[in-house]
């Protein structure tokens, strides 16, 4: 039932009292976590809706300054993207019982993280051996801010993610683990759209500019 | 409401319950110190919320010596003053009434009143407090740091929070901002924690229409919350990287004390925006679970069902949502185009309207009630003069052209503490009126209670009506001292005084209150499992105050809604929750 059905019942009336006495009550384990981290990622989307709406509030000034783009980002996006393809395979896995290779989807999803990682940092680097380098630029604060932020949330994904790692070795319940997958793959998959959203708007040229003058703000 | 009572065989074979295994602490550490129990992490958070409150009170009092008997202390320093004014906003607003209503209050009731055995992620939940206590024990650092605590206002707003010349321009404000970090990190832990139980450790037979109004308005808040917060952690690590590594996110190129800074191209309105995003849902996040708590406290000691319930949650729902559109009615004074002016006025009187229908519907609970006068229900109707006179104010500042000579007046400063100070306090000790019984087992002393209630009420009005004159003067707030300034007479000056009086009186009337909590603890009356004759279910535990695990072996089975109360052909004047139609005694003239 929609929740707009539930908030028009009448619970005081006998027949919808009828109803009500059939509702079974709690949800298993299981979906408390994926509800769970269902209304955390909700609260990660506004994170970072909001600094990309106060990087596109910035922008409308006149004296906003784009900063300089880095092609490593580009590979560090698609290294981004094999990770989740790799989580994504490792969910396949799990749910088939093929548990080496859910082992292995799982440690490349890991490995392509960590590359990930430090391929930001390098951009990091890169970036701030540059010339127009000026740490009062907004542009460039948003930057380190924004993808700093994002790296952040990889690492705690990659706390989540070690302890679904240690339990895939020797005995273990299937269940257990196929949800531990599970719910780091959504995870991968919301930070990596994250990302692309963040990369395809502001770090790939004047995107976010257009999409305002499109909107007619800027 | 004769149906309530209908035949037991109407009704088909119910599944089994899903429980929930609990962790079962064995030493004192572990049952009352690092506990992953809801109601001892809902003390926890009270206690120290209430703790960081006293300091807030007594800040608001050193304030009010000044401003009332100027040049008298002369231990206050115009710095010191503002620092007063700051940490006092943001020690009453977050750190008070956030954490109580929803740590305190959210972490007692919804288990209870949702019939769960505990939160769903105890663990987390503890986590959540001891993040809150370190952001509070950060807070607290920073009145013995160099410099003192900050002192720009609870709005923090840059520039001037983080230039030299504002008092804690160094680390007053880095405390300030890294203790609202792990206040939101800590708070995420707990929301988190408040919604899924809600959404998903509901007992059978307890769908969302039968939740009490209480965990509706908790439940709402902490979504608020939940989305709100955010803007404020993005404000404050913005911030936090223009002071610490020379950013210039909201920080434009200014010349301070005779120096240029460094920085450049900030934007200080891009802060205000990000700011009143999460300050205006705040005011909800406050006043929601207020909103809730007070129907569940008026509906039980009028002995009547809540008028319009679905109309109540609506309303609790919508008012929610028009919360985040419109956040820029704080900042009319800041220069915006006059179209988003009108927006936003337009949006702020259109909230308007679902809050109105739940006031109507308060007093149409109260209408042919059979009305207790306890001590809970004076504080909740005294919370209905208070919001109605704050909100009624509220829509004066809204306007745009109205706002505009009183915005920065003593007006606003009358107007939002009766709305959001007085008006949720007034709830706050309801409901521990309220509750205390269920919590320790004795009753709180009746007559302590109600000296309190007269003072607390009627005292409030003495600071705040006058203060709403001075407004109309022009008085301006957060300034040390008003003096010598043409367009504020002698009589202003006169009036300040006796606000004073009142706000030490009213200050001071609150230690009946917390000699009443420890005294009725160890010499109350003991107040067996319903004192109030309530229908909710924490009022139907098997032990008072509740064990670990809530309901003994069994948990409860929800039949009905929370507000069936007086119902025609029953005995009793109020029918539990878990009592099932079959098991509801017939009056006497249906024997």
């Amino acid at each position: 039932m929609s929740m707009f059905d539930q908030l028009i019942q009448k619970p005081w009336e006998i027949d919808q009292s009828k109803i009500d006495d059939l509702y079974v009550g709690a949800g298993s384990p299981g979906v408390r976590k994926k509800v769970a981290l269902r209304v955390f990622l909700a609260v990660v989307a506004v994170f970072f809706t909001l600094l990309l709406t106060a990087y596109g509030g910035r922008m409308v000034y006149e004296d906003w300054r784009p900063a300089p783009q880095i092609g490593l980002l580009w590979a560090n996006t698609f290294l981004l993207i094999l990770s989740s393809v790799a989580m994504q395979w490792a969910q396949y896995s799990v749910r088939r019982e093929k548990m080496d290779a859910m082992r292995v989807g799982l440690l490349a999803g890991g490995a392509f993280t960590l590359v990930f990682l430090f391929g930001q940092f390098l951009a990091w680097r890169q970036l701030a051996m540059m010339v127009s380098f000026d740490v009062t630029n907004p542009a460039i604060g948003f930057f380190y801010m924004i993808t700093g932020l994002h790296g952040l949330h990889l690492l705690g994904g990659l706390v989540a993610w070690g302890r679904t790692v240690l339990k895939v070795w020797g005995e273990f319940e299937v269940a257990t683990v196929r949800q531990g997958v599970e719910l780091c793959t959504t995870y991968w998959h919301f930070l990596l759209l994250v990302w692309l959203v963040l990369f395809g708007l502001l770090f790939t040229g004047n995107n976010l500019d257009l999409l305002l003058k499109l909107c007619g703000i800027r | 409401m004769e149906h309530v009572a209908h035949d037991a065989s109407d009704f088909s074979r119910l599944a089994e319950v899903g429980e929930m295994e609990l962790y079962h602490p064995k030493t004192f550490i572990g049952k009352y110190i690092w506990s992953q129990d809801a109601k001892v992490i809902a003390i926890q958070y009270s206690i120290t919320a209430i703790g960081v409150g006293l300091v807030a009170l007594v800040l608001s009092w050193l304030m009010r010596l000044q401003l009332g008997f100027p040049h008298v202390f002369s231990f206050i320093e115009p710095s010191n003053y503002l620092q007063f004014v700051t940490m006092h906003g943001m020690i009453m607003v977050v750190y008070l009434l956030t954490a109580l209503f929803l740590g305190g209050f959210g972490n007692y009731l919804i288990p209870l009143m949702v019939g769960a055995r505990d939160m769903v992620f105890p663990y987390v939940n503890m986590l959540s407090y001891w993040i809150y206590l370190f952001a509070v024990v950060l807070l607290m650092a920073s009145f013995f740091v160099p410099g003192g605590p900050t002192g720009a206002g609870w709005t923090i707003y840059p520039p001037q929070a983080i230039l030299k010349g504002t008092p804690g321009a160094t680390w007053g404000i880095i405390l300030m901002l890294v203790s609202l970090i792990f206040f939101i990190i800590g708070f995420t832990m707990g929301g988190l924690n408040y919604v899924v139980t809600v959404l998903q450790a509901r007992t059978r037979g307890m769908t969302l229409m039968r939740l009490p109004l209480t965990i509706w308005g908790i439940f709402t808040a902490t979504l608020l919350a939940l989305l709100a917060f955010p803007a404020l952690l993005v404000s404050c690590i913005m911030m936090l990287l223009d002071l610490l590594l020379g950013t210039s996110f909201f920080m434009p190129a200014i010349v301070s004390l005779g120096e240029q800074s460094a920085h450049s191209g900030g934007s200080p309105v891009l802060f205000q925006h990000l700011f009143w995003f999460f300050g205006h849902p705040e005011v909800y996040i406050v006043a929601l679970p207020a909103f809730g708590i007070v129907s569940d406290l008026l509906s039980v000691h009028a002995r009547k069902n809540i008028f319009g319930y679905r109309m109540m949650v609506w309303a609790i729902l919508i008012i929610g949502g028009l919360s985040f559109v419109v956040w820029a009615h704080h900042m009319y004074v800041s220069g915006m185009n006059p179209y988003f002016g009108f927006f936003f006025a337009t949006t702020t009187l259109i909230i308007a309207v679902p809050t109105a229908i739940k006031v109507y519907n308060w007093i149409l609970t109260l209408w042919h009630g059979n009305i207790h006068l306890t001590t809970p229900m004076l504080f909740a109707i005294g919370f209905i003069f208070t919001f109605l006179h704050g909100g009624l104010t509220g829509l004066f500042l809204g306007n745009v052209t109205v706002d505009l000579p009183l915005s920065d007046t003593m007006f606003v400063v009358a107007h939002f503490h009766m709305v959001m100070a007085i008006a949720p306090v007034m709830v706050v000790m309801g409901a521990i009126y309220h509750w205390y019984p269920k919590i320790t087992g004795r009753m709180l002393d009746n007559s302590l209670g109600k000296i309190h209630f007269w003072f607390t009420f009627l005292g409030s009005f003495a600071i705040y009506l006058p203060m709403h004159y001075l407004g109309f003067l022009g008085v301006p707030r957060r300034y040390y001292a008003v003096e010598n300034i043409d367009f504020i007479p002698q009589s202003a000056h006169s009036l300040n005084a006796a606000i004073t009086i009142a706000a030490l009186i009213v200050g001071a009337a609150q230690m009946f209150f917390l000699y009443n909590l420890v005294w009725s603890y160890f010499r109350g009356k003991p107040s067996g499992a319903n004192p109030w004759n309530a229908t909710t279910l924490e009022w139907q535990t098997a032990e008072t105050p509740p064990q670990h695990g809530n309901f003994g072996d069994e948990l409860p089975v929800v039949y009905r809604w929370a507000y069936d109360y007086s119902v025609p052909g029953a005995e009793q004047d109020f029918i539990p929750q878990n009592v099932a139609p079959r098991d509801v005694v017939p009056s006497n003239d249906k024997k």
